[in-house]
Order: C-alpha cells, then sequence, then structure tokens
C-alpha cells in the first residue's frame, strides 16, 4: 500500500508536468464534443435534385413545387432532357433525378394511375437512400392532394392505411442526443487507452523500467500505480464531457448520475487494463500507437455509434459483445436517453467487470521483471 | 579469503544460436571491487544482467547475497543497487522526487528517506538543484546521483554498468572516491569499464572475450603474467583476438 502510494505521488507529478497530457484531458474532449456532434449529422439534407419536366402542366408544377418546399432538396436543374440531367449526376451536380413523363396529368386524370422515373446517386449511400426515402414521401403526399382535387365529391377518400409515430426518449429526433453520448464514450476511451499504452511504453524507451524492474517492487503494485492515476483523468474526461454536453446540448441524463459513474468506473478499468496490456507487448511508442489505432478503430466502428449493432452481419453482432465500448455506448444511452436503471444495466456491468478483471489481469501476468 | 557474496558456476545465456554469456564461473567476496572488463559485445551487460535477476539464465548456476538467481529473484534485488549503461532516474522529477521515489519502492520510512535525501544532497553538494529537474543537471553530476540513489537503501552490493562512460577526468575521479567510502562501509562493488586507469583501481578485474571469462586476478599480477607495464597492454593482449564486436 505504502510503495502505491510513492507510485502514485510520482506518476501525478509526472502528468501535472506534461502540458500536453494536461491539453489532452482538459481541452480536448471540450473541442471534440463541440465540433463533432455538429458535424457528425445523421440527417439528410441539401439533396439536390434535378428534374426534367415533359408535362409542363399544373399537377407538374405542383409536384415540383412540393419537392422544393419540403425543405430537404435543392433544386440544382430543371431540364428538358434525360440526357442533360445525366450529365448533371455525372458532374456530382445532382444526388437524385426525378422524370415526369409527357402526359402526366393527362394520363393521371384519365387513367388514374402514372408513373413517375426516379434515378439515384447511389455513391453517397445514405444520401441516396434517404434522398429516395423523403422524395417517395413528397410525392405520395402531392398524390393524396391530387387525389382529393379529382374526386372531392366521393364520400371520403379511397381508404388509406395512416401511421402516426411517437419518437419515445427523443421525441423530436434530435440526432445530437444520440450522438453526443457516443462521441463521449470513445472520448473516455481513446483517452484513456492511449494514454496508459504509451506511458508504460515511454518508461521502456527512457530505460527508467529496468530501474524499476530491478526494485523488489510487486507487479501488481506497479500495475496498480499506472492504472489508477488514468483511472482518475479518464473520470475527468468524462466529467467535463457531461458538463458540455448539458451546457451545449441541454442533455440531462435521465437516470441516476451516480449509476452512471458507477458504470464508467468499471468500464476505465476494463479499457486502462487493455491499454496496460498493449504496453507490455510493445517495445517501443510507435508500435504500442498504431496497435491502439487498430484496436479503436475496430471498437469505435464496430461499437454501433455510427450504424446500428443490431444491423450488423451476425458474426459482427457477436465480435461486438467482445468489444467494450458497445457496452458503454448502449448504457450510455440506455441511461443518459431512457433513463435505465440499475437493474436494466446490471447484465452489461456483469461482463465488463469480467473483462477488467481478465484484462488487467493478463497484463500483471505478461509484465515481466525479469526477461 | 573473506565471505563471497556473488558466487557463479558456468553461468551463460543464450539468444537463439548466439551464445552472449558462455560459461562464466568466479567468486566475488564481501567488500571487494570488482572490476568487469571485456570489449564491447563480449556479454558484460548480459552476464550483469543475469547478476542482478533483470533476466534469466539459460544454463549455470549463480547467487547473490546467497540468493539463487532463478527462484530468488526478488529477495535478490532487496539487497542490490544497479546502476544501468543508460541513465535511468527520471528526467522530469527534480533530485528530490527521485530521491523519495527510489527510497519510497525500496520500502524506506518517510523519515528516513528525508535523513537520507538530505545528507545524500549534502555529501553531493547539490543543495542548490535539489529542486531542480534531473533533467537539466550536467552528465557528471546525473552519474553520481545515480549511484547515490542505487546504494540509497544501504544493498550489500552494487552493481554499475560503465558508470563514467562520457565523464570528465575530474568527475570520474570524485565517482571512484564515492565507490571506495561505498566500499568501506562494505558493499561489494561489482563495475564494469572501458577505463583502464580505472581498471587499477580495482582490488580484482576479470576480462571477458567473445563471451569467456580469459583472465581473472589483481590488476598487479595480471600485468606480471602477461609481462604487460599497463592494464592498457593486458587488456590489448587478450581483446585482440576477439571475434564479435559491435
Amino acid at each position: 500500500m505504502r510503495t502505491i502510494l510513492f507510485l502514485l505521488e510520482k506518476e501525478f507529478r509526472q502528468i501535472f508536468r506534461n502540458r500536453s497530457i494536461m491539453l489532452l484531458v482538459l481541452v480536448m474532449p471540450v473541442i471534440q464534443l463541440l465540433l463533432l456532434p455538429l458535424a457528425a449529422n445523421y440527417e439528410v439534407r441539401n439533396v439536390n435534385i434535378a428534374i426534367i419536366d415533359n408535362d409542363h402542366s399544373s399537377y407538374s408544377r405542383k409536384l415540383i413545387t412540393g419537392i422544393t418546399a419540403s425543405g430537404y432538396f435543392r433544386l440544382t436543374g430543371y431540364l428538358f432532357s434525360y440526357k442533360g440531367a445525366m450529365s448533371l449526376i455525372e458532374k456530382d451536380q445532382a444526388d437524385l433525378l426525378l422524370e415526369i413523363p409527357r402526359g402526366f396529368e393527362r394520363n393521371l386524370v384519365r387513367e388514374g394511375r402514372q408513373q413517375l422515373f426516379v434515378a439515384v446517386n447511389a455513391i453517397n449511400g445514405t444520401k441516396a437512400n434517404l434522398g429516395g426515402v423523403y422524395l417517395g414521401t413528397v410525392i405520395k403526399a402531392a398524390n393524396d392532394d391530387i387525389r382529393l382535387d379529382l374526386a372531392p365529391q366521393q364520400a371520403g377518400a379511397p381508404p388509406a392505411i395512416d401511421t402516426v409515430t411517437a419518437n419515445w426518449y427523443n421525441p423530436l429526433l434530435n440526432y445530437r442526443v444520440y450522438m453526443v453520448p457516443g462521441i463521449l464514450a470513445i472520448l473516455v476511451t481513446m483517452i484513456g487507452g492511449f494514454l496508459t499504452a504509451l506511458n508504460i511504453v515511454k518508461e521502456k524507451e527512457a530505460g527508467t523500467i529496468e530501474q524499476i524492474n530491478v526494485t523488489p517492487i510487486k507487479k501488481h503494485h506497479f500495475i496498480l500505480g499506472k492504472l489508477i492515476p488514468f483511472w482518475v483523468l479518464g473520470n475527468v474526461v468524462f466529467t467535463l464531457g457531461l458538463i458540455v454536453s448539458r451546457l451545449i446540448y441541454g442533455i440531462v441524463p435521465q437516470g441516476s448520475i451516480l449509476l452512471l459513474y458507477g458504470f464508467i468506473w468499471i468500464y476505465l478499468l476494463a479499457v486502462l487494463g487493455f491499454g496496460l496490456l498493449v504496453s507490455t507487448f510493445c517495445d517501443t511508442q510507435q508500435q504500442a500507437m498504431f496497435i491502439m489505432f487498430f484496436f479503436i478503430m475496430i471498437f469505435v466502428l464496430m461499437g454501433g455509434l455510427f450504424t446500428s449493432t443490431d444491423s450488423m452481419p451476425e458474426w459482427a453482432q457477436v465480435a461486438s459483445r467482445f468489444n467494450p465500448v458497445t457496452y458503454l455506448i448502449e448504457v450510455m444511452r440506455m441511461v443518459i436517453l431512457k433513463g435505465s436503471g440499475l437493474k436494466d444495466i446490471a447484465g452489461r456491468m456483469g461482463v465488463l467487470t469480467l473483462f477488467a478483471i481478465v484484462l488487467n489481469g493478463l497484463a500483471i501476468f505478461n509484465y515481466r521483471k525479469t526477461s | 579469503m573473506k565471505e563471497a557474496v556473488i558466487t557463479t558456476d558456468k553461468l551463460t545465456k543464450r539468444f537463439g544460436d548466439f551464445v552472449a554469456t558462455n560459461e562464466i564461473s568466479f567468486e566475488v567476496s564481501r567488500g571487494e571491487i570488482f572490476g568487469f572488463l571485456g570489449a564491447n559485445g563480449a556479454g558484460k551487460t548480459t552476464a550483469m544482467r543475469m547478476l542482478c535477476g533483470l533476466s534469466t539464465p539459460s544454463s549455470g548456476n549463480a547467487s547473490i547475497a546467497g540468493f539463487d538467481v532463478y527462484r530468488q529473484t526478488e529477495q535478490i534485488k532487496k539487497n542490490i543497487g544497479y546502476m544501468s549503461q543508460k541513465f535511468s532516474l527520471y528526467e522530469d522529477l527534480t533530485v528530490l522526487e527521485n530521491i523519495r521515489f527510489f527510497g519510497g519502492i525500496y520500502g524506506l520510512s518517510r523519515p528516513r528517506i528525508r535523513e537520507k535525501g538530505e545528507k545524500l544532497i549534502k555529501d553531493l553538494g547539490l543543495e542548490q538543484e535539489a529542486k531542480k529537474l534531473v533533467g537539466a543537471l550536467p552528465l557528471g553530476w546525473k552519474q553520481k546521483l545515480s549511484f547515490s540513489v542505487a546504494i540509497l537503501h544501504d544493498p550489500q552490493i552494487v552493481f554499475l554498468d560503465e558508470p563514467t562512460g562520457g565523464v570528465d577526468p575530474v568527475t570520474r575521479r570524485q565517482f571512484w572516491n564515492m565507490i571506495y567510502e561505498a566500499a568501506d562501509r562494505g558493499v561489494t562493488i561489482f563495475v564494469t569499464t572501458h577505463y583502464m586507469d580505472e581498471a587499477e583501481y580495482c582490488n580484482r578485474i576479470s576480462i571477458m572475450v567473445d563471451g569467456r571469462v580469459k583472465a581473472l586476478d589483481t590488476p598487479r599480477n595480471l600485468k606480471e603474467h602477461f609481462g604487460a607495464a599497463t592494464m592498457d597492454e593486458v587488456f590489448y593482449a587478450l581483446a585482440r583476438g576477439a571475434k564479435r564486436s559491435e
């Protein structure tokens, strides 16, 4: 115990003396939380649309007004030939192309049906996909208007199923409410994991670890002496993040803050344990950096921040259960947005406790004082 | 002969096909200043790391302060001090903080650390620098500080790996005075060096060539045996046949 106090004293002095670490811990999370949620936007706006109107009728104009008035589309071309419109797609000036055929109004009135042609530039998958869906909705709305127009005398419109959706936990579908907890989860992971991994390797490079290894220090004391300071830093990052989410994005955790911290405490032990384990395998900071990058990239992209783990292939879903980031993102969203309680997240806490024990155990085992 | 504190018997370290240290056997007795000489790459550092419990031998036996190098490395570590070739105090800690840290992990009590630290700083004349970062000190002072920290916990044996490399002659002389003082207090000194004048200061020296101990005796006997006027010539006569170098 006494040994750990000496280790902690030394470690904290070195951290406070290292300005870049202080900046990393205090400034980076704030800046990233201010920037990323603004940029990483799920909502697709400004879909560039080119329209070929071969009909020039009042209905075709009505449809076009409906599209431009929806707020999602930007009319970048109003053309008379498919070929001309296609060249806009090739030049990347249009994401969608809507062709209104000649006789649109006439066929609609006489025959009661008419086809429209939509071409989608699928290079940007999300934009194309969502743009197509939006366009479908706008056309359906226009269709309903036209229907009312044509058959007002009929008792009610032809039967149609209409759905009303209530968006629970995020009523305005504000994507920031969804992204901010996830980004905070990643910041805590990155800063904690990288700092611990690099710290021990730095001692290897400087040769100071040899001076430690030649003392009768216990291996678990040494590992704890490294774990605790970065665990404290992880908590600082997390707290700063919560403050930013509250002040800037108005996100107030629905669930218990204490529960959230309880989970973060276990989570940090697991992630720092991972960093420590990586450091025992590396001899240079460069190696440690690349290995951490490799894993953090996988953790983040497969952790369900950008793409839901539920829509991943089965093997990836299985893999994501071994990814600590998955659990943190889930729990952050559950507790912050949904107000989940201890009972709801106890299983995930258990899994992370297991991760923490295994990873730190391996780190202690693999740290060799005698080679 | 006095009690032996270091005993090695055919101690060997292999890295794959390469035999870094090849069946070395010798004894060092308490309070002795033992010079461990050899050309670069002769296997000195490897041997020293095995004796310090930093590296497990491939074969052979050794006991340090009565403890076995295979099974009792942690007991060995309590009883030795080590100063590596590479300066290894924390450059981003002050002189006092380094003393406190290493005193602490060797299990010294806080009052004892304070008392020893004050004496150490006074002996080294570092009063002005006590609160400066170690990284800012000149090399000679760093090395003297390193040595003082290595014997802070009163070890039975201290291992010094080229402690005076790159240090000016005046500081080297001061350094050797510190070594003598420690030896007078009964600390066994195990030192490697490339300076042949320093070899003359040792009670006994061994000379390693290509992983083997080729000669082991007092400096005077060695010079006599090789019919040489200086240790330089003795070293040259032995190391000339070396096949490996860095």
